[in-house]
């Protein structure tokens, strides 16, 4: 017994390094293999609400039931594919608008002196101290009919009736945005600060205009910033739920929604379980390419 | 030491007041706050130079550099380059190329793309460009290296692509920025021999900012001073070290002894300052202009100094002094010799003979020198 584990090093090293991964195993691994398990089962009038994946009766082989039949109907109800759909159209969108709005704010952040610099960074990440559904909440305040942007409008004489802003796609994208900019700033920070400026007075040496060197010289070194923000926006946008909630209507066909409305309104475990599976299936790819990335900017810097 | 190819060029055309400058600037002052990083400069660069501006860092040479380049807007003054005004004309627009100290070469680009960039901007054509480019990189003898990335080069051959790319746009000027300052010695001088050959080939004029005066010395047709934003001296390589203007200038190149005395005999043939520094007294065999009795400086080079073990039959410009330390270099050996005013003199002498009666440690020693070497300074 002390040999076998005296082969797996239990001495404060291994314990670092192992309690993260119980850790994980605990609330990662086996919530979804839980959930794995009841998106191939059935629904059923019972607590909990889906019959067990396999029967035992104590003298027969146990017989287990695999049902797939989750999973098709996901591809046959029109509805679960148009919300995947749409939620990877919003997260590619809000994914473009943050880049729009957050590249400009990086660079501006990494060419300013040292000492503004970080009050401008501390601006960033201040948003963090309030909680996130006070902040979208506040956004109700903003946006609503007789909220705060309209009133001055009205105000102004600028418009002569409130707009309709809350509960629209508009409202959705604003708060999307709002909320994610900061995971677009802080990588592509982190990789405009390490750029070599000179690179761009050697380009208009040469010949080339600001805008041209900003094009060939700056965009293209920081490729890799842009993917790393972008895969921070887009992979959890993919998967949001409060904020479509909150600001975006009954019409936000978002999959976070649908999973929301399987699981507390139909009660159908065995379908919200198959959207999430789905969904994460589906996000993979660009978590590991967001691994990849990640990668060869730590490559990149040594 | 470098001349101009072109028969039309004349070997030192800042001698002559009828050649008309290439690269003009005019009382260029660049302030940061209230920092003069240059002060109020003035300084005429000659078709076919190779002009070093040598410095400490810190005493303006990158922001003049800069300013000629286009980097740094001056405070006040102008530049003009072969005629035309540059003063606020963006780095883009200038017939001027720069080699950055750090290379600054595109890490995303292959070598030839490095060096083809500058003509891409001016849309010359395709076939030109890759013949250009082809060219200039078998000039630096680059040729195989053409898809190599910046980070598989060695130093030396980045400089060289830094070099080609700066060159390949054929600039009415170059700048280079500690152009060796990343090589190690041995490649150093070999690299600086290569840069001077090329300049005569190409027939560019070059702007070389570097700390070394060694390197100064070996690449520059004339040598600008730089001490504090302004250019203290200017000349050639030997005027800066055989004439130095001042006790700066001639501290700074090379090693000197720096006597400081009194001025006791002011004749238009020569001048005698007594120094209490030497303990004795200090001939010069020829006039200068300074008031008499007053404080200046007789600065004498080492190599100019003879040291032997008999006392010499003169009276002036002779110390006696003890052998304090030896430093063998091989071709030469220094000595530090302190006299009994406590000054410690260095002397160099040439190792001519392989088997030369040593002096050695403690030894006293007669020190003299001809009074033609001193160079006396007011300030």
């Amino acid at each position: 017994m002390r040999a076998v584990l005296g082969r797996f090093k239990f001495g404060g090293r291994g314990l670092v390094v192992v309690l993260p991964y119980v850790w994980l195993m605990l609330f990662f691994v086996v919530p979804f293999l839980i959930v794995l398990k009841i998106s191939f089962s059935d629904i059923d009038l019972a607590i909990p609400p889906y019959k067990p994946l396999w029967i035992w009766d104590g003298e027969h082989a146990p017989a287990i039931t695999l049902n797939f039949n989750n999973y098709t109907f996901l591809f046959t109800d029109k509805l679960y594919v148009k919300a995947l759909l749409n939620s990877l159209k919003v997260a590619f969108v809000s994914s473009m608008l943050c880049l729009l709005i957050g590249y400009p704010m990086a660079y501006g952040i990494a060419r300013s002196r040292p000492a503004v610099r970080s009050v401008l960074l501390m601006l960033i990440v201040l948003p963090f101290w309030t909680s996130l559904l006070l902040r979208v909440y506040a956004w109700i305040g903003l946006l609503k009919a007789n909220g705060v942007i309209n009133n001055v409008l009205l105000h102004l004489g600028l418009i002569h009736e409130p707009l309709t802003m809350l509960y629209t796609p508009f409202a959705m994208y604003v708060g999307i945005v709002y909320s994610y900019l900061p995971f677009m700033i802080l990588p592509l920070y982190a990789n405009l600060e390490k750029m070599d400026w000179q690179l761009i007075e050697a380009a208009e040496d040469l010949g080339c205009r600001p805008w041209r060197a900003f094009l060939s010289i700056t965009l293209p070194l920081s490729r890799n910033g842009v993917l790393a923000g972008s895969m921070l926006v887009f992979i959890p946008a993919v998967g949001e739920f409060v904020i479509p909630a909150l600001l975006g209507g009954p019409n936000a066909l978002m999959i976070g929604r649908i999973l929301w409305d399987e699981f507390f309104s139909n009660r159908d475990w065995p379908v919200a379980s198959a959207v999430a599976i789905l969904m994460l299936l589906l996000l993979v790819p660009f978590m590991m390419w967001y691994q990849s990335i990640q990668a060869r900017e730590a490559a990149a810097s040594e | 030491m470098p001349k101009p190819t072109d028969p039309a060029l004349k070997a030192s055309p800042w001698t002559d007041s009828d050649a008309k400058p290439y690269v003009r600037v005019e009382k260029l002052t660049k302030s940061f706050g209230e920092f003069k990083a240059v002060d109020d400069v003035s300084l005429n660069i000659y078709q076919g130079e190779i002009f070093c501006l040598l410095g400490a860092s810190g005493c303006g040479k990158t922001t003049l550099l800069r300013m000629l380049g286009g980097f740094e807007k001056p405070s006040s003054g102008r530049i003009f380059i072969d005629g035309e005004d540059m003063t606020g004309v963006p780095p883009y627009e200038r017939p001027v190329n720069m080699m950055f100290q750090s290379y600054a070469l595109f890490p995303h680009m292959t070598v030839e793309q490095n060096v083809a960039f500058g003509l891409k901007q001016d849309r010359v054509a395709k076939a030109e460009i890759r013949e250009r480019v082809a060219t200039m990189l078998e000039l630096v003898k680059l040729g195989g290296f053409a898809q190599r990335k910046p980070h598989q080069l060695s130093g030396g051959q980045k400089q060289r692509v830094a070099l080609a790319r700066s060159l390949v746009k054929r600039p009415k000027l170059l700048l280079l920025d500690e152009p060796l300052g990343a090589l190690d010695k041995k490649l150093r001088e070999h690299t600086q021999f290569e840069l001077i050959g090329l300049q005569h080939r190409l027939g560019v004029t070059f702007v070389v900012v570097t700390h070394d005066q060694e390197e100064a010395m070996t690449l520059a047709s004339r040598i600008g001073v730089m001490d504090h934003g302004e250019i203290v001296q200017s000349g050639t390589p030997s005027e800066i070290y055989e004439f130095p203007s001042s006790k700066f200038v001639a501290d700074f190149i090379g090693s000197v002894n720096i006597f400081e005395g009194r001025l006791i005999e002011d004749e238009p043939a020569y001048v005698r300052i007594a120094s209490p520094e030497l303990g004795g007294i200090i001939h010069v065999g020829h006039g200068i202009s300074a008031a008499s009795d007053t404080v200046v400086w007789a600065a004498v080079r080492p190599e100019k100094i003879n040291m032997s073990t008999e006392a010499p039959t003169a009276t002036d410009n002779v110390a006696r002094g003890a052998v304090q330390d030896i430093a063998y270099l091989g071709d030469l050996s220094i000595y530090l010799v302190k006299l009994p005013t406590g000054k410690v003199v260095r002397v160099t002498q040439p190792n001519t003979s392989r088997h030369a009666e040593a002096i050695t440690w403690d030894q006293q020693v007669y020190l003299s020198w001809d009074d033609s070497s001193p160079v006396v300074v007011t300030r």
